[in-house]
């Protein structure tokens, strides 16, 4: 771990005029940032805590949920409004990590969470691009059994690790913003960035810019939605494919439907091929299944992960199937 | 004897308190005035030179003491090898032969080449990435097949070769009515201890102690005394208390290293690895390719068993993955063709992981077996049966103890083996393919020359035993307690059994499963030499007069007639009557005769449920039964203990352990516990255990080692399910979702 300066932001402004040095990191629950500074991956010259900033989940009058930035990952799965009208965000935030660390992560800093890609960890023996610009990817002719099967570029086919990310695109969640030049928002399908020829550009935020909350908007379909993640272990492993997915159904007719894959790109994963051509359609396994394949129309697998394609496929079909078999009975 | 026996009751570890309290010290705990502490750096080639070490912007960050390179690191001699090629030197602790340190030489991925001492851990941690290297590298060999190409040598340990041959069994294979013939894998795996390795060392003139996690305390004295040039008597290496060995807490760099920088600095050092430097510097299973061929008639006795292929290891080490153990001694067969062939490729010297050889070994012929019954049409546990020998069926020597057949009826009635449907892939829950599978668990016997006790009896009653061995958790300290206060007549509390510290008496390997074996036969030498004193010194006023130390026993605080229990005379009595305050005796235990007379075995009935996700390819366990045939059980809670974690390294070994190598340049990738992956509390279901607590007439106290027997048959049992779930025979470790989907 580098030598750094370390201050304790009160307010939003605050944090953004701290960080204004150059080299400086805001600091959540640390369960992503600090390991990453151990390994020297990162070198910040400062860390600017932000976990005293809000930390309040507020229901709004138009059906809305705020949640501040620093709101723990545990909190926010166990809030009540979150448990019965956006059951896929409280069971992604639950398939993820441990106890412990749920219990530190923030929202914000789950966003930012780093790939857990070795080449990415391993800085004395490995090329990476997203580590090093230029430097050459080591993981795409190498051991990439986790990478990336969508969207991914020859300067990287690193994924995101986030469960809770792949709810909030589902969600249609609404990223909040603020830096030196003020406040803005962005939605999260479009705050994370594919990898392109700049990995190592991961979001839109501007330097400097702070993640002051998440809003996640009034959405009658959220209540009939689930998350599913496969795994090499029963608890603590990262996705090999995750599925969030809403679904509203109506006389056999898909009304709404959300779906999101976790584990096969450099963001979370917004199906939108796969939503199109339900929407409207038959709610029926083989309209899931011609779904799913539309959206895998694209993937290119690498050595180690052909896999992924036909398991996100079939898990996608899955969870549809689930949900819409749920929404039938009337249990959900 | 005492009417209730202390022998086999589920009495506490007598560590427990002490760990739960946060008393315990660990090897990185000790504190020691004017510490300083170490760091690595790792070489990032896998065969080559150093041919630039730029140390400058390390040596002056803040608190950095000094930096070790080649350079400048003192002169030392060459790793003592404990299991190499050649006369075996029971002394020795190192994995491989190397001179540490000495030279600009690479010889795998992530060989340490720098050492950097500071005045705090984190200072060492944060120097340690200043330092620059540049390399000259040559080509390296890093694939199976690279190595194979360039020829395979025989393997042996202890100088028993790996290769067994009786009649033609290619022939009868070729001639069989039934048979099959496969190839199964296994991957590396690397020893990865709750406890990371950690020494404490501080040098006293030439003096030198060593605080260690470490399962071999006396065999790293004398290697550390050979590589240093010292006598052995001036190395002292304690080890109170280990957080896990199972083969890995031996003599490594790291220790040489910290004993190194600690002269070179005129400062005790602590070198707690990291997990990175855990998995870099540290050797583990390697992998195999195991051919497992079997023919048999209609009946399904076995006319040939063919078990051959190769294992990976270092040219400085040649330490085996001796699989074929298992097929030498587990079945009745026309003809054999046994043998395991060494390949070499340039990484960190392997070494023992819990069943070396045996659980890889196990596997490949438990699925075997599982696949002829299979073939055969037979249930597979019928066909086991049917096949077990009568004397070991490649030496021919008698069983001492041999309770197969009881283990596997005993088993299959309690975990309703009757229940299971043989067709794979017929029984379903929704989602999940559900299947149940067998194997048996395999390990042989082994007690290895040189234990000893010093034993001290107080007029007050009470006795202490000295071992230098080890306790790094499986409860020996305890267990051994009851066996001493059992045999002398003593309440477990008078007795206390004192180790971890290499100037004790004996030298006690703590793996192979036969540190209980050991002590036992040493404490068993060391009481007849207690009770040949005493009788001594009772003399003629002793209602014991005339008697030998073959003719009583320890009972009641006392000695007694064996005939004639009523001619009985306290400790107490016997010591204030010579007027003595305590005896102390010290005894080597004798040569293990029994291993070369007998054919000794643990072996052991697995059992296995589990589901397999029919969409995505998932494995959950939902239950195991281990029904042991091991011996004596001396503590039936420290004893299923073991039994239960042998079968979750099982577990993890069929479902998730592999170190993975970039083939490209031999460095391991998986460096850290989150992608590392061994059980969690949820892959690891309920799991039963019995056993026959048979004593074995030939080892001493009639114990068996149960250390490892259970991982060895735990990873066929489930890749055994995993085929009558879904009809899938995946050959190749770990079985990953993917497998099977």
């Amino acid at each position: 771990m580098n030598p750094f300066t370390y201050a304790r932001a009160t307010d939003a402004a605050d944090a953004v005029r701290l960080a204004s040095t150059t080299q400086a990191k805001y600091l959540g629950g640390g369960t992503n940032l600090v390991d990453l500074m151990r390994e020297t991956i990162e070198r910040p010259a400062s860390l600017v805590d932000v976990t005293g900033l809000p930390s309040t989940i507020e229901e709004r009058a138009d059906g809305s949920l705020l949640i501040g930035a620093a709101v723990r990952n545990t909190a926010l799965a166990e809030h009540r409004a979150v448990r019965t009208r956006y059951p896929v965000l409280s069971r992604a935030i639950l398939a993820g990590a441990s106890a412990q660390i749920r219990n530190m992560a923030t929202v914000g800093g789950n966003i930012l969470q780093r790939t857990r890609c070795a080449y990415f960890y391993d800085a004395e023996g490995s090329r990476c691009n997203k580590r090093e610009p230029g430097q050459g990817c080591d993981a795409i002719d190498g051991h990439n059994r986790t990478h990336a099967i969508l969207g991914a570029s020859p300067a990287c086919v690193a994924t995101h690790p986030s469960d809770m990310g792949v709810a909030l695109a589902a969600l249609d969640a609404v990223v909040h913003l603020q830096g030196a030049r003020g406040t803005r928002t962005l939605p999260l399908t479009e705050f994370h960035r594919l990898p392109g020829d700049q990995p190592e550009l991961e979001t839109e935020l501007e330097p400097g810019e702070l993640i002051t909350a998440v809003e996640l908007p009034a959405l009658q379909l959220a209540a009939h939605s689930t998350y599913r993640k496969v795994r090499d272990r029963a608890s603590y492993a990262f996705a090999l494919v995750s599925v969030a997915a809403a679904l509203e159904v109506e006389g056999g007719t898909v009304k709404d439907v959300r779906l999101v894959l976790g584990g096969v790109a450099h963001k979370p994963w917004r199906a939108w091929k796969a939503e199109a051509a339900l929407r409207g359609g038959p709610a029926t396994e083989q309209a899931f299944r011609t779904a799913a394949e539309a959206e895998l129309a694209d993937a290119v697998p690498l050595r180690d992960n052909a896999f992924k394609i036909e398991l996100a496929q079939r898990t996608m079909v899955a969870v549809l199937g689930d949900l819409a078999a749920r929404t039938a009975r009337g249990d959900m | 004897m005492t009417d209730i026996s202390l022998i086999g009751q589920p009495i506490s570890r007598l560590d427990g308190p002490l760990k739960v309290e946060g008393q315990a010290s660990f090897a990185a705990e000790f504190p020691i005035d004017g510490m300083s502490y170490a760091a690595l750096a790792f070489s990032t080639i896998a065969k080559g030179r150093i041919a630039t070490l730029d140390v400058g912007e390390a040596e002056a960050a803040p608190g950095v003491v000094l930096v070790m390179t080649h350079q400048n690191a003192p002169p030392m001699g060459p790793m003592p090898m404990m299991l190499g090629p050649g006369e075996p030197d029971w002394r020795a602790g190192g994995g491989d032969n190397l001179a540490v340190m000495q030279d600009d030489q690479v010889h795998w991925n992530g060989q340490p080449i720098a050492v950097v001492l500071a005045e705090t851990q984190e200072q060492a941690n944060y120097a340690s990435t200043l330092i620059r290297a540049s390399y000259e590298a040559q080509p390296a060999v890093t694939t199976l097949d690279e190595a194979k190409a360039n020829g395979t040598a025989e393997s042996s340990v202890f100088g028993h070769v790996h290769k067994v041959a009786v009649g033609d069994a290619e022939a009868a294979l070729a001639a069989a009515a039934v048979s099959i013939d496969v190839t199964y894998r296994t991957p590396f795996q690397t020893h990865n201890a709750i406890e990371p390795h950690a020494t404490t060392v501080v040098w006293d003139g030439d003096e030198l102690v060593v605080h260690d996690a470490n399962q071999v305390i006396t065999h790293t004295a004398y290697s550390l005394a050979k590589i240093f040039g010292i006598e052995e008597r001036s190395v002292h290496v304690t080890s109170p208390f280990v957080g896990g060995a199972f083969g890995g807490k031996a003599l490594w760099q790291h220790q040489v290293l910290a004993a190194a920088a600690a002269k070179l600095a005129g400062r005790p050092v602590r070198m707690n690895l990291s997990r990175e430097a855990v998995n870099r510097t540290i050797g583990g299973r390697t992998l195999t390719e195991q051919r497992v061929a079997i023919g048999a008639g209609a009946d399904g006795r076995f006319d040939a068993l063919i078990h051959t292929g190769t294992t990976v290891t270092t040219q400085r080490g040649q330490l085996a993955e001796g699989f074929i153990g298992p097929s030498e001694r587990s079945y009745a067969a026309g003809a054999f063709d046994l043998e395991c062939r060494l390949a070499f490729q340039d990484i960190a010297p392997n070494s023992q992981l819990r069943a070396p050889g045996n659980a890889p070994g196990t596997y490949a012929l438990e699925c075997a077996v599982d696949e002829l019954a299979v073939a055969l049409g037979m249930d597979p546990i019928e066909l086991r049966i049917l096949n077990q020998p009568e004397r070991n069926p490649t030496d021919g020597r008698p069983f001492s103890s041999h309770h197969a057949v009881e283990a596997w009826r005993a088993g299959a009635e309690r975990f309703g083996w009757a229940k299971r449907n043989a067709t794979p892939g017929a029984v379903r829950d929704g989602e999940w393919l559900v299947g149940m599978g067998c194997a048996a668990s395999h390990l042989g016997y082994v007690r290895v020359p040189g234990g000893a006790a010093r034993m001290t009896l107080t007029r007050e009653g009470r006795a202490r035993v000295e071992i230098a061995a080890h306790e790094f958790g499986a409860g020996t300290a305890t267990a051994l307690s009851q066996v001493v206060a059992e045999r002398l007549g003593l309440a477990f509390e008078q007795v206390s059994f004192v180790y971890g510290d290499s100037t004790l008496p004996g030298l006690v390997m703590g793996g192979g499963s036969q540190q209980t074996a050991s002590i036992s036969a040493s404490v068993i030498a060391a009481q007849h030499a207690l009770t040949t004193e005493l009788l001594q010194i009772a003399g003629d006023a002793s209602p014991l007069a005339g008697l030998t130390a073959d003719e009583v026993e320890g009972r009641d605080g006392g000695l007694a007639s064996l005939d004639a229990p009523e001619r009985h005379e306290s400790y107490a009595a016997i010591l204030a009557r010579a007027g003595r305050d305590e005896i102390v005796v010290e005894a080597a235990a004798p040569p293990p005769q029994e291993m070369m007379d007998w054919s000794i075995q643990s072996m052991g009935a697995m059992f296995c449920e589990l589901r397999v996700n029919a969409v995505t390819g998932e494995v959950r366990v939902d239950r195991v039964l281990g029904s042991m045939d091991c011996g004596r059980i001396l503590n039936a809670r420290t004893a299923s203990s073991q039994f239960r974690g042998g079968v979750i390294m099982g577990l993890g070994a069929a479902l998730m352990e592999e170190t993975q190598f970039d083939e490209r340049n031999g460095r391991v990738l998986n460096v850290s516990l989150a992608e590392q992956h061994v059980p969690v509390h949820m892959d690891v279901p309920e799991i039963d255990v019995i056993w026959t607590d048979i004593p074995d007439p030939q080892t001493p106290m009639g114990v068996h080692g149960l250390g490892e027997i259970t991982i060895t048959g735990a990873t066929p049992a489930v890749a055994n399910a995993i085929f009558n779930a879904t009809g899938k025979r995946v050959r190749d470790l770990p079985i990953t979702l993917d497998k099977l989907m």
